[in-house]
Order: structure tokens, then C-alpha cells, then sequence
């Protein structure tokens, strides 16, 4: 009992610094960064769950984040507009409104968040079928990203281009940047990440999660033993592309815009780069990368601004040199060495080196 | 089931949490000074441009020109007896970064007023920001027009100061039949739109219009259209790195200013450079300002700016965001305040002798008065003027004062 | 109709562009299963090489920077490999993120050496002229970029094929522990396939001097594409490199005739991603009976 409680221990820290400590301490423009961190470690924490776990190193994660926060942003667009075109269309000369943004009217934050879904479990079950992994399956979704970016910036007329989907009034009956909406909208985040976070954790720890690792590290063993190893990944890249979705559908009220800069091959990478650093077989190492590193960016760009590719680019290599279980590898490591010295034996095996 | 995955989650999340309350402690004691940048003894005003990612080729020399205006303004005495304190931040070329720092300044440092941003997407970005907080935003880019935001200034060229003059000067050259190249973004998009109806209306013949992406290197295909189209012109609103692969791979299929001039209006100075001189001298540009402009003002300007960076040409942008500076300075003197809603009663009409020559700011539009220029590119890599609108031209971002225009901004 | 026609040199040019660019790929990817994100940043180091070396060859620098380039980037690769990817053998995903690190890193200090605006590199008088072929132009410094893309691939072909370090080397890329058993020095034939590897991303660079910008972030306009060229083609394949290379440029070339750039670049990456449906190990499959 009290050896679960303090498995839990760490959780309720983290819970009550983020949805006690930093919004007391915190004024509401850095409370809204903190919420941006946030959405990104939602996404991290689906990389973390298909690449950490899965061993599928998807680098085109954010055309889900694409689809979740266009899908937003569509529908808040629209609400704005109240019956009208919505404003960039008009100076990108559409004159009516495109089929494509009908469904969006009504239902628009619902769909918003399950749209990535879909999209993933087509995907996937393409892909892993024809067992499509590793290396290429990398480069694949690295490609999709760049080809979804191609396809967003072409429609102006139904995307907004290069400019993407900005200035949103109305926010589910708020204004978006009054410093309440912005609290609220905080904790909504915070919220989602702990649901998701435990959700995922319970996942892992499923018989379901014991055969994802399984796939990760013998894909062909699990194969032979009976299960059906496509569907595994596909059922986990639909996970984590729906949780990619949400992020996004988060970020467009919180930062109040999406972009195609937001989700092309470079801010793909750039959340994959933040959960090696923060570790990749452990889903907090995930969550917690996503923050640290994006704070970092912050806050280092606001010091020195070519300097941050310095850094990041250093700290990446290093991390994949030294520590390729990242942050929370290295953490372990210190726990472990720590209970030997105590004599007490240190726990159960780690996750072996994927091959692939 | 291994317990502890939680535990490298608790140590870490402290860091960053611990990192943001402590910046916290600070906002809290900035929020308490005097409002509208105004400090003890510096006024604050905050300079936002890329100084990473794609745009920072551009965009740096803006910030440059920026500071070399806030120092004059100090070496002069400063603003209202305060010292100005400018405060760089980088928009990292990417539109909600800049979003994100525009609060930043308006909300941590209380800016008095900004300066920045390049792109068309990075001002859509800001732009709710400042209406929200009624803050000011200087914009120092000519731009596709269609928007007149009361907290921002405008002082780049809208559609009628470059664009339509541009197209003025192709038809006085009897070059009626144009093919339009652009980047893949919202700039080129509209300008063509009005070019489209421009030509309408003139007796002009668009034989073609395309985009490529914002990057893209491979333009042998397009040559080869055009090449087939066999246009008198080109309308290039390429933007960045796509201008030097196109002119390149334009020489090289054997089209020079002689035989296809291309009309560019994203092309200055600085530009120039890096895609070779022997590849694009001879053809036509459209600005408001070029390094070899006359006048006064403007020999200060260049001296000025070449003091601090050996070698530098200056352009057009860089000009307009030098100006921006002096315009918002004279506009607090007369108010006599930085206060934005009195700052923006004191800019309406005002008028200042610039290294363009005479600008003045409209006050219904918040845009300026320039005159337009029709410059060649030369040997040596400078712009020659052959063309002037002469006079300034009022600035009219939704052309409503253009018959051949209606319907373009409904 | 002649523009349709002229499409096909076209074509031709863009595909030797692209197997260029990929070439050296097909040996750090193909042969190594190293994905180097920072294989456009040696590109890179090659154009900016050629810049370099006008101050003394003047107009003559891009042939002469062709050798030097070749150097300069395959020691870059050289010392990448000896002091990172070495521990990554067998870790494909991680050199991919590694290498990202390096170009990150790589791109920087261009912009801190050279600054950030494009530079110019002229190009040798006798590389600005064209040459008509019934009705089609082609200029001269796309023939020149499709005869290196030739003499490039006839010399990696004879030295696989015929050199005994190219033999070692496919030996290696076949069966690592057989190899090594056999007494080859696996560690040495790993750093000189990882040096001509990026050498032949600065030969490539060089020549994307002639048709493109030269400045800090090239390489990520070249990447992407380069490794759709390798992974259609099918790791470690000379030919099917090349195959794939031809055919993604005529795709390319007639693709963009028809509707435009941008819907042209959507319509390769959903072809690739076709045909990978088709052949998930692209055209030319290395036969192996290993599991995974």
C-alpha cells in the first residue's frame, strides 16, 4: 500500500505545481506559454507512446497536430464569421463557402478532436501491412509532413495559406485574449495531460501495452506466435496521432493561431527531438521534454537568438550520444547506483535497445 | 509493473515551473512601473523581427536599421528628456513566435510602442494581439494591402504606391502581354489578383500565373512555359531563395533583361547580391527607395548606416523601418506622451523629410504617403531610378479610388 | 507541343539534380544504414567551398571546386563519423536524429561564417550558353550537371565493382560479421564509405551552384527529396537509385507541365508513397534471409 502510494506521490506533486502552484505564481502571459509547452507535451506524449514503446519513429506527427488545430480553428472561424465568409477568404477571393468547411459549422470542436484518427488508422493500416518500418517508415512520414505543408500553403482560399487560421474574437462565448479565458484555458490543458498521461500509463502497463513492446523489439517473433503485428501499430499510431490531434485542437485557442509552420518536417522533428532528450521508453520523460525544451527555446531565444540552434543541436547530440535513453535514463541510472550502494537490488529490467 | 515512471516527471517538471515562477517575480514588479514604456528615465519600445530561422536574411537588416534610428534619437537627446531602451526580441520565422513575443513585449517589458515583423503571415499573427491590448505595431513592408488595422502604422508601400505604379510603367513601355510568377503565399496571390483586373481594365493580357512553393529551386519547367507563353514581360512576386534559382535558370535558358525584362517587386538591394549581378542587371524593380535615391536626408541615411556595417547596402524595407522610428519619435513629441490612442492623434497629417524624400501619414488609413520608383539594376549591384511617380501618392490599401479595382475588396 | 517536348531533357536534368543530391546517400544510408539529416549540409559545405575558392580561380571556380569540394565535405563526413555515428552502427533511427543535431549545428555556423543572405558563385563563361535540339533548349550547366551525374555513377560502378576497396565494401554492407571474420577491417571500410559518402554530396553541392541560391539553409531544401530518391530506389542500389532518380524527375518535370509546382511536389511524395505500397522495399531489394 504505502510502496503504491508512493508510486503516486510524484503524480499528485506534479499535479498540484501545475494546477495550484504555477497559476498562483505565474502571471497570465507566462501561464499562457506554460499552456503551449502543454499541448506540445500532449503530442509528445503520443510520440513517446508510438516511438518509446512502439519503436515507430513517426516524424510527421504534426499533420495530426495539423488536422486537430485546423479542425479548431475552422470551426472558431466560422463562429466568428456567423454566417458570413470568414475573413481571409474574402481576400483570397472565395465567394462561397467551400463544402469543405460545412461540417465544420456545427460539430466543430468534436470533430476537431477525433479528425487525426481516421486518418492515422488509414494510414497505418496501409503502411504496416506491407511492413513498411523502421528507416522508412521514418522518412515516410517525414515526407507526408512536408507534402501536407506543400498542400496547406497552395489552398489559400481554403486554408489561409503561409498565414494560416488567426484571429479568433470569440472562444466558445469568451475573448480569447482576456487573461480569465487564458486561466481556464490553462487548465483545461493541464487537465487533458494528466487524463491522457494516466490513460496512457495504463496502457502501457496492459497486456496490450506488454505486446506492444513485444512488437518494438521482435516484430517478426510476435508475428510467429500468433498476433497480428500491423494492427498493434496501427491501433498505437492512431493513439498517438489522436493525442497529436488534441494537442492541436488545444493550441489553436490557447495561442489563438495554427499554421503551416506549426506542423511541416522541422516542428515534426523538433517534438521527436524534445522526448529523446527527455527520454524516450518512459512516457513522463515524454511529457517532460516537451516542456523543458520549449521553455528552453523560449527562453533562450529571448537571450541570444542564433544561439539556440547552437544549443538544441549540441544538447541533441550529446543526449544521443551519452544518454540515448535521455533525461530519464539518466535518471534511472543515478536511482539505481544510488539503491546499490544501499544494497538494496536494483528493479526490473529495463527496456533493451531497440534494433530499429 | 515498474512504479517509478513518475518520478523523473516530478524531479523535472519542478525545473521548468520553478525557472517560470522566478521570470514571474519579475513581470510582477515591471507590471508596476508607469504604463506606455515610460520608466523612470527610458521610454521602452520593443524591435520584433527574425533574427533566426528563413527570414533572419532579411529581417536582421531591418532590426539594424531600427536601432541606427533609436541611437540617433538618444544621440539627439533622447524623447521627451528620456533615454529610448529598445528591446530586441526574434520572431524565429515563425508567425505564432512572433504572436508570442509581441505579448511578451506589450505585456511584460509595457513596451511604449513595436516595431517589426516582415511577412504578411507574421503581421496577420500579431495583429489581434496589439488590437486586443490596444498597443501599437510599426509595420516597415510594402504588402498586398486590404487591411487597415487602428494599432498598427504601415509604412512599406501598400498595393497602389508599388504594384499598380509597377504595372503603370510596364504598360507606358508598351509591354502588354505578362506572365505572372509567384511564391506560393498570400502576397503574390493578391498582387496578382490585382494585376488581373488591372490588366482588364488597360488592354493587358496575363498569359499565364504561377506559384511555386515558398523555397523551391527547380525552375526549369516554368521557363519552359514561359518560354512558350512568349510574354513582353514577367510579374515576379517570387519571394527569398526561389528569386536567385529563377533568374538563374532563366539566364541560363537564354532569356536576359533585353529579351524578357521581369518586373520584380520583392527584389532589392541586399537581394541583389546573393543571386548575381550578371543575372538579373537590367531588369526592372519597383520600390519606393533605392541606395542611390538624392537628397539629403538620405546621404545621412547611407553614411550613417555603412559607418556601422562595412560594405552594407541599404533597401528599401530597411528605409521604411529607419523611418517608422523617426515618425512614432515626432508623433510623441507633439503628443507630448507615448500614450497610444494620443500618439495616434499626433501621427495623423504628420509629416517628416525622410531619406525617400516627403512622407506624410494619412490618418484614416495609418499608412504613408510615398512616392513611387521604377529602378533598373546595374552592373555594380545598385538600383538606378528611371521612373518616378514624381509626387507622393496617397496610399489606398483596398484601391477604392481605382474604378478598375471594384469588387477586388468586397 | 515543342514545350511539351522540351519537358523531356527537363525532366532528364531534374532527375540528374536529384541523383546527385542522392548519390552520396546511397552509401551512408544505403550501405551503412546511417540516415544522415546532415547529408544537405554537406551539400552545403560543397556550394560554399566553390565560393570560397573564386578569391584565387576566379570564374574558373566551380570546375576546380568540383575535387576540393569532394574533400572538404568527405572529411566533414569523415570526422562526423569518427566521432559520433560510430557508436550507432545498427541504430538507424538514432543516427537520424543525431545527424539532425549536426545539421542544426552545421547550418548555424554558416550563417555565423558566411552570414545569413545568399552568396553568389559565377559560373565559368562556357557554362552560360544552351544548345538547341530540335525545337528544345538545354542549357549548358544542366548538361554539364547530368555528364557528372554520369561520370559520378560510371565511377562509384567501377569502383564497387572492380577496385578491391569497392569489393570490401560491398562485402561489408552484405554480411558485417562475415566480413569481418574474413579479415576485413570493417571500422576502416565504414569511415572511407562514410568520406565518399558526403564527398559526394559536396561534388553535388558544387554543381547546384549553377542552377540555385547558395546560402545557410539549402540543404533542407534538397533532403527530403534525395532520401524519397533512395528509399524508392531501394537501399544500397546503384540502379535502382538511378531508375528512381530519372523517374521521379519525369514525374516531376511533366507533373509541374500540366497543373503546377506545388501540386507537382504533392503528386511525387503520393506516387512514392504508392508504390511503397507496392514495394516496401523499393525497386531493388539486397536479398537477405535475416529477419528483421
Amino acid at each position: 500500500m504505502s510502496a503504491r502510494l508512493r508510486g503516486h506521490a510524484p503524480f499528485a506533486a506534479v499535479a498540484v505545481l501545475l494546477l495550484v502552484v504555477a497559476p498562483l505564481a505565474l502571471p497570465a502571459f507566462r501561464l499562457d506559454e506554460l499552456a503551449k509547452y502543454l499541448c506540445f507535451a500532449i503530442a509528445a506524449l503520443g510520440i513517446g507512446l508510438a516511438w518509446g514503446q512502439g519503436g515507430m519513429l513517426t516524424l510527421g506527427q504534426g499533420v495530426f497536430f495539423g488536422l486537430g488545430g485546423y479542425a479548431t480553428a475552422m470551426y472558431l472561424k466560422l463562429h466568428d464569421a456567423g454566417g458570413d465568409l470568414p475573413d481571409f477568404m474574402v481576400w483570397s477571393g472565395v465567394e462561397e463557402l467551400p463544402a469543405l468547411w460545412r461540417p465544420f459549422g456545427a460539430a466543430g470542436f468534436a470533430l476537431a478532436a477525433v479528425v487525426a484518427v481516421p486518418v492515422a488508422v488509414v494510414l497505418g493500416a496501409l503502411v504496416f501491412r506491407q511492413r513498411v518500418r523502421g528507416a522508412y517508415f521514418a522518412i515516410l512520414t517525414q515526407a507526408l509532413a512536408a507534402a501536407f505543408v506543400i498542400l496547406l500553403v497552395g489552398q489559400q482560399g481554403l486554408t489561409g495559406g503561409t498565414n494560416g487560421l488567426t484571429n479568433f474574437y470569440d472562444v466558445f462565448g469568451r475573448d480569447p485574449e482576456a487573461e480569465g479565458t487564458q486561466r481556464t484555458l490553462y487548465f483545461v490543458t493541464a487537465g487533458v495531460l494528466g487524463a491522457l498521461y494516466l490513460g496512457a500509463r495504463q496502457l502501457v502497463r496492459s497486456r496490450f501495452g506488454r505486446l506492444l513492446v513485444a512488437v518494438r523489439d521482435g516484430e517478426d517473433r510476435v508475428r510467429f506466435l500468433g498476433y497480428n503485428p500491423a494492427t498493434v501499430k496501427t491501433v498505437t499510431f492512431a493513439v498517438s496521432a489522436g493525442m497529436a490531434g488534441l494537442a492541436g485542437a488545444l493550441f489553436v485557442p490557447v495561442v489563438g493561431i495554427i499554421s503551416p509552420s506549426l506542423l511541416g518536417v522541422v516542428p515534426s522533428l523538433e517534438l521527436v527531438v524534445a522526448v529523446a532528450v527527455g527520454g524516450r521508453y518512459a512516457l513522463a520523460g515524454a511529457v517532460l521534454g516537451a516542456i523543458v525544451m520549449n521553455y528552453a527555446k523560449t527562453s533562450f531565444s529571448e537571450q541570444w537568438a542564433g544561439g539556440w540552434l547552437y544549443l538544441e543541436g549540441a544538447l541533441f547530440v550529446l543526449v544521443m550520444t551519452l544518454a540515448p535513453r535521455g533525461a530519464a535514463g539518466l535518471y534511472e541510472q543515478a536511482r539505481d547506483a544510488l539503491a546499490r550502494r544501499r544494497g538494496t537490488p536494483a528493479p526490473a529490467a529495463r527496456p533493451r535497445e531497440a534494433a530499429t | 509493473m515498474r512504479k517509478p515512471f513518475l518520478r523523473p516527471l516530478a524531479a523535472a517538471a519542478l525545473l521548468p515551473a520553478a525557472l517560470l515562477t522566478a521570470c514571474g517575480g519579475q513581470d510582477g514588479g515591471n507590471a508596476s512601473a508607469g504604463a506606455g514604456g515610460n520608466d523612470g528615465n527610458t521610454i521602452k519600445v520593443g524591435i520584433l523581427h527574425s533574427l533566426s530561422g528563413t527570414m533572419a536574411i532579411s529581417e536582421v537588416t531591418v532590426k539594424n536599421s531600427e536601432s541606427l534610428a533609436t541611437d540617433e534619437i538618444n544621440a539627439r537627446g533622447g524623447l521627451l528628456g528620456k533615454r529610448l531602451q529598445p528591446i530586441v526580441e526574434d520572431g524565429a520565422s515563425d508567425w505564432p513566435t512572433f504572436a508570442q513575443k509581441a505579448q511578451k513585449l506589450i505585456r511584460k517589458d509595457r513596451v511604449a510602442t513595436v516595431f517589426g515583423g516582415w511577412t504578411s503571415a507574421s503581421r496577420k499573427a500579431m495583429l489581434p494581439v496589439f488590437e486586443r491590448n490596444k498597443a501599437l505595431l510599426w509595420y516597415p513592408v510594402q504588402y498586398e494591402g486590404l487591411e487597415s488595422s487602428p494599432y498598427i502604422f504601415y509604412t512599406g508601400a501598400t498595393t497602389n504606391q508599388q504594384i499598380v505604379p509597377g504595372l503603370d510603367y510596364l504598360k507606358e513601355k508598351d509591354k502588354k502581354r505578362i506572365y505572372l510568377v509567384g511564391s506560393d503565399y498570400v502576397f503574390p496571390r493578391t498582387a496578382n489578383k490585382i494585376i488581373k483586373a488591372y490588366a482588364q481594365a488597360n488592354g493587358m493580357q496575363i498569359l499565364g500565373e504561377e506559384y511555386t512553393p515558398l523555397g523551391h529551386t527547380e525552375y526549369s519547367t516554368l521557363v519552359n512555359k514561359i518560354g512558350e507563353a512568349k510574354p513582353d514581360a514577367v510579374f515576379n512576386t517570387l519571394n527569398g531563395d526561389s528569386n536567385v534559382a529563377f533568374f538563374k535558370q532563366l539566364r541560363s535558358a537564354g532569356f536576359d533583361a533585353g529579351r524578357l525584362p521581369v518586373m520584380s517587386v520583392s527584389v532589392a538591394e541586399e537581394e541583389v547580391k546573393g543571386i548575381g549581378v550578371q543575372n538579373i542587371a537590367g531588369h526592372p524593380v519597383a520600390w519606393n527607395y533605392y541606395q542611390t535615391t538624392g537628397g539629403r536626408a538620405n546621404e545621412a541615411f547611407v553614411r550613417a548606416f555603412q559607418a556601422r556595417h562595412r560594405g552594407a547596402v541599404t533597401s528599401d524595407p530597411m528605409e521604411a523601418g529607419y523611418n517608422a522610428v523617426h515618425l512614432w519619435a515626432e508623433a510623441v513629441r507633439r503628443a507630448g506622451t507615448t500614450d497610444v490612442e494620443a500618439v495616434k492623434k499626433a501621427a495623423a497629417g504628420l509629416s517628416l523629410d525622410l531619406p525617400e524624400g516627403r512622407v506624410t501619414i494619412d490618418g484614416a488609413t495609418q499608412h504613408v504617403h510615398k512616392t513611387a520608383r521604377i529602378g533598373v539594376v546595374q552592373p555594380d549591384g545598385l538600383i538606378k531610378e528611371v521612373w518616378s511617380s514624381r509626387e507622393p501618392i496617397r496610399p489606398d490599401p483596398y484601391l477604392r479610388s481605382y474604378p478598375w479595382a471594384a469588387g477586388l475588396s468586397s | 507541343m515543342t514545350s511539351l517536348l522540351n519537358q523531356l531533357p527537363i525532366g532528364l536534368s531534374i532527375g540528374a539534380v536529384l541523383l546527385l543530391t542522392a548519390l552520396g546517400l546511397t552509401f551512408t544510408f544505403g550501405q551503412m544504414g546511417v540516415v544522415n539529416m546532415a547529408h544537405g549540409e554537406f551539400l552545403m559545405a560543397g556550394a560554399y567551398t566553390a565560393y570560397l575558392l573564386q578569391d584565387w580561380a576566379g570564374a574558373q571556380a566551380v570546375p576546380v571546386a568540383l575535387p576540393v569540394a569532394f574533400l572538404v565535405a568527405g572529411a566533414l563526413g569523415w570526422v562526423l563519423e569518427r566521432t559520433a555515428i560510430r557508436h550507432f552502427y545498427g541504430r538507424p533511427l538514432d543516427t537520424l536524429l543525431l545527424t539532425w543535431g549536426v545539421s542544426l549545428i552545421l547550418q548555424q555556423a554558416a550563417r555565423d561564417l558566411f552570414g545569413a543572405p545568399n552568396v553568389q558563385v559565377v559560373a565559368p563563361s562556357w557554362l552560360t550558353g544552351r544548345v538547341g535540339l530540335s525545337g528544345a533548349t538545354l542549357p549548358h550547366a544542366r548538361l554539364f550537371i547530368m555528364a557528372l551525374a554520369v561520370a559520378c555513377v560510371v565511377g562509384i560502378w567501377a569502383y564497387l565493382g572492380r577496385s578491391r576497396q569497392g569489393r570490401r565494401m560491398r562485402a561489408v554492407m552484405q554480411n558485417r560479421e562475415l566480413a569481418a571474420v574474413s579479415g576485413v577491417a570493417t571500422g576502416r571500410v565504414d569511415q572511407l564509405t562514410f568520406f565518399i559518402g558526403s564527398g559526394l554530396a559536396g561534388v553535388a553541392g558544387v554543381a547546384l551552384t549553377l542552377v540555385g541560391p547558395v546560402g545557410p539553409s539549402i540543404g533542407t531544401y534538397y533532403i527530403v527529396d534525395a532520401f524519397l530518391v533512395v528509399v524508392a530506389g531501394g537501399l544500397g542500389q546503384l540502379r535502382g537509385a538511378v531508375i528512381a532518380a530519372l523517374a521521379l524527375g519525369m514525374l516531376n518535370s511533366f507533373a509541374e507541365f500540366w497543373t503546377d509546382a506545388s501540386l507537382a511536389k504533392v503528386v511525387v511524395f503520393a506516387v512514392v508513397v504508392a508504390f511503397l505500397q507496392v514495394r516496401p522495399q523499393g525497386l531493388f531489394v539486397l536479398r537477405s534471409r535475416a529477419l528483421t
